[in-house]
Order: structure tokens, then sequence, then C-alpha cells
């Protein structure tokens, strides 16, 4: 049998994060408590670097390179997938610093769980057979239930920790049987060749082959908490510490999409009428019960866990769209990056603003923000104005391109429907616009928010909403030539 | 001097920038100060924006364009021609009057209130001078975030629902704008709002995208039944958010049905005619009825409004009417035109009143608007009282004053065509003279109501100043209306001949 050597400069990005999880896993066990500020300084410096790499990946690699026996790929996809995590968990680990240090949560485990768990979603990223995909799927799964349960003290951490790992073991499950019947059937896991064979099928393959279709749906749906799988992420987002939940709902959602492109799209095109089918279905109910039940909510954590569970149907809705128009993914991974800067930054906010062991996680805790912090309240302005979608905060114009790419498709009531669910949800975001300016603040003590690194990061986050906006050309031409 | 539009509709936006910069109230005179100035320099701006423009083309003129969002062809690009020229010069006057009047009125954050006005006047001059379609949503949306936030923090008791009733009603209008402009694009491949003209869209097409449209820009204006946030957002609302909604907020509407519904969907429009003609008369006459009851001097002033926006939008559909059974093109330019001089005239007359009742509630110690808690106002406040009789007489349409122009104009090219549309329209004089001048009667005559009124003072300063400007332009617009009518001249010819099905 013939051994090739795999290309190992294609996937330098994930060797030098391995290799630096190893060290700082090392160096951290020698650390006194009060040198733990190393552990972070080391894990930025990391993200920091991988992300530099992936950066000059992305300008020279001008051709996808499969390697590693076919289960790895390297492309534009995978590459500006991969800068968008390590980008946002850049950020989220800034904002986690403040509020771990300040609670003595264990922190070096935060950030070696998280790293490893970008480590998961770079090797989701660049997945090219189901087994990898499944391989990175596991590893970020298994580092977020550690790190949701990190809160140990608190019982709903526990709970939520507890009741994500059976679900989400339960869907795992259910992933690897979809994908051993899409092995059954066409006899390969890659892939590329994927496409080739299915013409060839005899009739009850395909019908099998349609049906790990569905088991895997089933699986991407879960992980990605859209209805009617979407039962963990109220109690996840609300339990979770909110450093955790701020992690959870930003970079990986982007992974989950680069694995969504790679199953349906590039192995499974011919099926896409079954899976368009499936796909309206679940983004009618997302968007429906995400921005229905989040009015229902007192709780800010849980309202923007329901919200995302909107904000995922919305993005699906490019997905589906794809197949008959030329924007349809491109326009549903701008969604959903855009989505993810916007959500980072809100939950940055809840977590920056809690102090001296007060979470500020109830919605009449923002009661006139606007008095005690206008900047503050002004950035948290514009990210929930781009939730909702409104011009020119940059989730309108993440929000054309998807209507633009249903239109295209013939999905004009799609589209309204999608708007009229676009209108339910702008009460609840406008609600808290309301709080933090019409109303009188309870205490008229000033709130801040303390260390100036966490200050800029978030200034930088909320602005990014605007400006992003304002000049969208830039990240829409990226994400076209990336998923083209 | 090609950037012209571009500095008057950034300007404001970077003057809030700056005003915001100057923090808390400590420094209100500062930001005051930076406000007045920047509308001032926007009002001048309009001076070479006039003097450039030719009356004689309806080509759309200083324009800009630059490629903005390259995977959808979206262009930043504007440009005026008559119509929007003179709704941006409109905007500026109305916007340094706001600032002036909220220079005396707002004690409480000052720079916010400084800054939400001037963003939402550059965003009011970015709607009426955009010629691409989704620059123009961007600005039509926009608009509401600094209106929605002026209502809830400077509006009164029940802030909060108004606002919110303001931002949804609007909101949920525009969306299926939107959806319909995307399916233009998907027709023609740009957003260029000329582009679609002239498209040869079917007929169920057209009839569709014109009720897309219409649910937009009917409530924009509002026309009945879709009015019922304007009542509450406009007594909400702080004096100068209320003279924003009344003077110009409400004319995007008819804009909207003047740059799309009528050029893009003629045939729609011409079929539909009956039904906006229908809905126009039911504002005027049933809202002028409800105004009549009103005991809250702002809500009357509302439904006055909604009842003068109804002879817009009856003089832009009677066109067809006109046509169809006159066929006298004559009578038809001059009901359009009717409606486009009703627009400017009643943000006079309207804006002027309700800077009144801010006037009057800023006096009275609970801040009431009610008219039973007002009586001989004219002996306390003789200057003001001559300023708002004016005002409610231009209101009312009182021949030599603004109000009577645009009016006139509708009803008489009206009867060309139907005795009893133009009838039912000219029961306004009735109704508008009733609501108008009654309360009139009860708020300034008759003897002192209570010793709070006894001892109010006369306006002053800025209050002077603002009602001096609005008075120049009631009586130029009602005795010379012929330079306004110069600028639209061309440009309505035009909107005419691409607005008929042929």
């Amino acid at each position: 049998m013939n051994f090739i050597m795999p290309v190992f400069s294609a996937a330098l990005p994930e060797i030098f994060v391995l290799g630096m999880i190893c060290f700082i896993l090392l160096v951290d066990v020698f650390l006194k408590e009060q040198h733990r500020g190393v552990t972070y300084f080391l894990t930025q410096i990391t993200l920091f670097a991988a992300f530099i790499l992936a950066v000059f990946q992305y300008h020279n690699e001008l051709n996808p390179i499969v390697t590693f026996s076919g289960n790895y790929i390297v492309d534009k996809l995978a590459l500006l997938v991969k800068m968008f995590v390590f980008i946002t968990s850049l950020f989220a680990f800034i904002y986690a610093h403040d509020y771990l240090k300040e609670r003595k949560v264990s922190t070096s485990e935060y950030y070696i769980l998280g790293l490893l768990a970008v480590f998961g979603m770079q090797v989701m990223a660049s997945a090219y057979t189901f087994l990898t995909i499944y391989l990175g799927l596991e590893l970020l799964s298994l580092s977020l239930y550690a790190m949701i349960a990190l809160n140990k003290e608190v019982s709903v951490s526990v709970e939520a920790s507890m009741k994500y790992f059976v679900l989400g073991a339960l869907a795992s499950g259910i992933l690897l049987y979809g994908i051993s019947m899409v092995f059954g059937a066409t006899n390969t896991l890659q892939i590329s060749v994927i496409p080739s064979v299915i013409d060839s099928l005899s009739k009850g393959q395909s019908l099998i082959l349609v049906l790990g279709l569905m088991f895997i749906i089933v699986g991407l749906m879960f992980k990605f908490g859209s209805v009617p799988f979407h039962m963990w992420v109220p109690d996840v987002y609300e339990g979770a510490a909110t450093p955790v939940t701020l992690f959870i709902a930003s970079a990986p959602k982007i992974a989950a999409f680069a694995i969504t492109i790679r199953i349906l799209v590039e192995a499974l095109p011919m099926l896409h009428i079954e899976w368009e089918h499936v796909l309206v279905a679940v983004a009618l109910l997302s968007m429906f019960f995400g921005n229905v039940l989040a009015i229902a909510q007192t709780n800010i954590k849980r309202m923007l866990a329901y919200s995302s569970i909107a904000h995922i149907g919305y993005m699906l809705l490019g997905i589906l769209a794809g197949p008959d128009s030329q924007q349809g993914y491109s326009a549903a991974m701008f969604y959903i990056t855009t989505y993810v800067i916007v959500a980072a930054g809100a939950f940055a906010i809840i977590g920056l603003l809690s102090k001296q062991g007060i979470e500020l996680d109830q919605l009449d805790d923002y009661r006139g923000l606007n008095a005690r912090n206008p900047w503050i309240a002004f950035l948290m302005l514009l990210l929930m104005f781009s939730m909702a979608g409104v011009p020119p905060t940059v989730g309108f114009f993440a929000k054309l391109g998807l209507l633009e790419a249903l239109v295209e498709a013939h999905y004009v009531w799609l589209a309204a429907l999608a708007l009229l669910f676009a209108i339910i949800g702008a009460y609840y975001y406008l609600r808290i616009v309301m709080l933090m300016y019409f109303e009188e603040p309870r205490e008229s003590t000033k709130i801040s928010i303390g260390s100036r690194v966490a200050m800029a990061a978030i200034s930088v986050n909320g602005i990014a909403a605007l400006v992003l906006g304002l000049l969208p050309s830039t990240l829409i031409d990226m994400c076209r030539i990336s998923v083209s | 001097m090609s950037y012209i539009l571009s500095i008057l509709i950034w300007l404001p936006v970077l003057g809030a920038v700056l005003v915001l910069m100057t923090g808390g109230d400590k420094n209100a005179r500062y930001a005051q100060t930076i406000a007045v100035l920047v509308c001032m320099i926007n009002l001048f701006l309009c001076v070479p924006l006039c003097l450039g423009f030719d009356t004689n083309s309806y080509a759309m003129q200083f324009q800009e364009n630059h490629l903005w969002i390259r995977a959808y062809q979206i262009h930043y690009a504007v440009g005026v021609d008559g119509i929007s020229l003179a709704m941006i010069v409109l905007t500026n006057f109305t916007g340094l009057l706001v600032i002036f009047a909220g220079c005396q009125a707002i004690k409480v954050r000052i720079a916010q209130y400084m800054a939400a006005f001037l963003v939402m006047q550059g965003m009011m001059i970015g709607v009426f001078a955009a010629t691409d379609a989704i620059l123009f949503y961007v600005f039509w949306e926009g608009m509401l975030i600094p209106m929605y936030l002026s209502i809830g923090m400077w509006g009164s008791t029940n802030r909060s629902y108004a606002s919110i009733k303001f931002f949804l009603y609007t909101f949920l209008g525009s969306i299926l704008m939107l959806i319909a402009l995307l399916y233009l694009y998907n027709q023609t491949g740009v957003f260029e709002i000329q582009k679609f003209y002239g498209l040869k869209l079917p007929q169920h097409i057209q009839e569709m995208l014109f009720f897309a449209f219409f649910l937009a820009f009917a409530v924009k204006v509002p026309m009945w039944p879709v009015h019922t946030w304007l009542p509450d957002a406009h007594t909400e609302a702080p004096s100068g958010g209320s003279v924003v909604l009344a003077a110009l907020m409400l004319k995007l509407g008819i804009y909207g049905f003047l740059r799309f519904s009528m050029p893009i969907v003629p045939v729609a429009c011409e079929h539909l005619a009956w039904f906006m003609i229908i809905l126009s008369l039911i504002a005027i006459v049933y809202i002028g009825l409800v105004a009549i009851v009103q005991s809250d001097m702002k809500k009357l002033i509302a439904y006055s409004s909604i009842a003068h926006m109804g002879f817009a939008t009856l003089g832009c559909f009677m066109v067809y009417e006109i046509v169809r059974r006159a066929s006298s093109y004559q009578d038809a330019y001059m009901s359009l035109e009717g409606s486009v001089i009703q627009m400017i005239a009643h943000a006079f007359g309207s804006g002027a009143m309700f800077l009144g009742v801010g006037i009057l509630a800023d006096r009275f110690y609970s801040h009431s608007r009610m008219i039973k808690d007002y009586g001989g106002i004219a002996t306390r406040m003789p200057l003001f009282a001559a300023f708002f009789m004016l005002f409610a007489m231009s209101n009312v349409g009182l021949p030599g004053t603004a109000g009577f122009v645009g009016e006139f104009m509708v009803i008489m090219s009206a009867f060309q065509a139907h005795f009893w549309v133009a009838f039912t329209a000219a029961l306004t004089l009735i109704l508008s003279a009733s609501y108008s001048l009654w309360m009139v009667k009860r708020v300034f005559f008759g003897p002192i109501a209570n010793e709070h009124v006894a001892q109010f003072k006369d306006i002053y300063g800025f209050e002077v100043v603002n009602y001096v400007l609005l008075a120049i332009g009631v009586f130029y617009l009602g005795f010379y209306p012929t330079t306004v009518l110069n600028v639209l001249h061309a440009s309505i010819g035009h909107l005419l001949e691409v607005s008929l099905p042929i």
C-alpha cells in the first residue's frame, strides 16, 4: 500500500494550536495561583498567531488543497471560517477575562477548554469526510459540556450542563447513525466522491441515502439549536456563566455553518429538493417560535437564547434558497457571521456590567442604563437594532441578502413571512432600548466597565455593527468568494 | 459643488456626533450652538442648490453616483428633481426651526436631543435625495431610530406605548415595500429607481406591487384606516418631534406615491384610483369630523393633519380620473401640482400649530394639552395669539395663506372630472373651519380660565424668530406660489407623463 506523505503545511494552524494547547496545559500546572494571568496571555497569543497564519494561507493558497488521504481540505471557506473563529474567540476570551478573575471561577480551565473547542472548530471547518466532521464536532461538544459545568457551585449551571450533555450525546448518535446510512448507501465517506456515485445508486440505496440525510439534518439542527430541537438552548444560555454563554453563542455557530455547507451543498447537492423542504419547515418554525417565545422572557440571557433560535431560522433561509439563486449560500454566511458579531457584543455587555457578584441578567436591570452609562447604552442600542434588522446597522444588510436570495428563488411568500416574524422580533429588541432610554434608573449610581482592554473590545464590537452596515461590501464579497 | 447633496445629508450626522461629544447637560450651551450652526450652514447650502438648479429640466440634477455594495449592484446615488428640491429646502427650513424650539423647550439630555434631531434631518434629506432604491430604504428606515428615541425620551406620560406603536406600525408598513423592491431588482438587475419606470409589467403583478407600496406609504401619510399610530405619536412626542412628524415625515408617504407607485405601476394605479380616492375622501370627511370632537389640542391638530394629507393623496390619484373622464392633461397637471403644494403648505400650518401647543404646554405647570385648561390666552399673550390665528387660518385654507393654494387647485381640477368627489372634498372648508376656529375660540378668547393662565408670559426669543419665519413662509406661498411652481413645473410634467399608462 502506497503511503502518500500528507501536506503538513496545509494544516499549519491546526498543528500550531494543538502544540500550544499541550504547552499551555503543561505550563499551567507549574504556575502559582497569582501567575494565572500567563495562561490567559498565552491563549490569546495562540489565537492571534493562528489568525495570522490563517490570513497568510488565505492570501497564498489560491487553489483548494485536499490532503491527509482526502480527510482534510484547505479552501477559502475553511480559511474564512477559521479566521472568524479565531477572531471571535479572541474577543470572547477578552470579555471573559474580567468576569472569571473577579469570580475566581477555574480560570485556566476555561481558556484551555476554550482552545480545545477552537481546535475542534478548526477541524470542522477543514473536514472533508464525514468522519472528520464528526471528530471535530465531538471535540467541540465535549469541551463545551465541560465549560458549562465550570460554574460548579451553581446548580443551574450543572443542570444545564447535564441537559446539554445528554441531549447532545443523543444528537451526536443520531448524526452518526445518519452518516453510517450514507456510508451504507454510497460505500464512501468522502465528501468529494459522494456526488459522483449518487447517479449510479439503485432505488433502495437512494432511499437509504435520503433517510440518512434526514438523520444528519436532525443532528445538525440540534447543534444549531433550531426548532424542534431547540429545547436545550434557553436552559443552557441561562444556566451557563455569561462568558461561557457568549462563547457558545458565537464561534460554534460559524463552524456548524461550515459543516452544513459541506454536507448539504458539497456532498449531497443532488438531494436538494429533499433538504430544501425540510429546511423550509425548520426555518419557519424557528423564526416563529424563537421570536414569539422571546417576547415572554424576563431574563435577558434567555431572551437572547430564543432570539438566537430565530436567527438560525433566518440563516437557514439562505441555505434553502441557495440551489436556486446565485447568492443564497453567501447571504447565509454573511448573516451568520454578522449575527455572531452582534450576539457576542450583546452577551459581552451583560457579562461586563455584572460586577461584585451581581448578575445583570434581568431585563429590569437595564432600566435607565442611558443615565448610568450612555456609551454602553448606545452600543447596546446599536446591537439591538442590528438584531432587529433596522438600517443602517449590519443586521439589515444581512436580512436584505437573504430576502434577495429568496425572491430570486421564487420564495416570495417565505420572504414575506420572514419579514413578518422580524416585526414580532423587533418588539422585544425595542423593549430593551425602551428600558435603557425611556425609563428612569432604579439606582442612580454610575456603572462602568473595569478594564480598558474590555472597554476597547466592546466598543470595537458595537461600532462594528454600524460600520459593517455602512460599508458591508468587502465582507459580502469575501463570503461570496468562499462559498462559490 | 457636485458634492453638495452629500454635504447636506452628512453634515447634520457629523454635527450629531460632535454634539454628543459635548457630554452631559453641563455643556448644553456648546451642544445648542453646534446644532444651530450646523442647521444654519445646511440652510445656507440650499441657496447654491436652488440657484444652480435648472428649472427647465426634469432630469435628476446634482447627481452623485458611487458603487456601494458590489454584490447587489447597490449604488450610493443621489440627485434632485423639482419635487425633491422643494422637499429638501423645506426639510432644512423645518430642521432649523425645530432646533431653535428645542433650545428653549428642552431642559434635560440636551445633547442627545439635538443629536437625535440632527440625525433625523440628515436621514430625511437622504430620503428625498436618494435615487437608488436601497439607499432610499436605508434612509427611510434609519430615520425611525432617532424618531423612536425622541418620542420615547422626551415625550409625555404614555410615551413608551406611543413610540413602540409608531415604530412597529411604520416598520410593518415598510417590509412589503422591501420585497417589492427586491422583486423589481430581479426584473431589472439594478436598484436604480429610474430604471424601474416603464417596465410594462403584467397587470396582476402591478397590482401586487401597488399594494406592497401602498402599505408602506399609506402608513406614513397616514391614510385611513392605518392612521391610528399618528394621534398617539403626535400627542406623546415632544413638540419638536410633532413638528418633524407633521411637517416632514408625513410628506414622505406622498413623496413615495409620487416617486414609486405612480411611475412604476401606472396600470395598477389607474385601476385602483377609485380605491385611493375613496380612502382620501374618508380621511377628509370622517377624520375631519373626528377632529372636531377632540379635547386634546395636539390630537386635534394630528387629526387635522390626516385630513389635510387626504387632500394630497386625492390630488395624486384624481389624475387618473381626470384623464379618463375629462381627458384634460392640463387639469391633471394642476391636480398633481396642487397636491405637492398642499404638502408644503401643510408643513407650515401644522408645524406652526404644533409649536404653539408646545409653547402653551411649557408654560402650564402640568404641561397640559387639554383645551379646557386654557382660555383667554389672547389677553395674556397677544403676539402669540395673533400668530396662532394666522396659522389656524392657513390650516382652514383662507385665501392669501399657504393653505388655500393647494386645496383650491385640487378641488378645482377635481370638479372637471367628478362633481361629487369635488363636492365631498370641498366639505373640508366647513370642517377645518369648525375644528380650527372652535379650538382657537376656546383657547384664546373668552375669560381667563385659571390663575396659571393668568401668569403666562408672551412669546420671546427663539419663539418669535420661529413664528416670524413661519409667517413669512405662509404668506409667501399664499401670495406668490409662482417660484415654487416654477421649480416643480418640469418635474411634475414629466412625472405625469410616466405615470399615465399608455
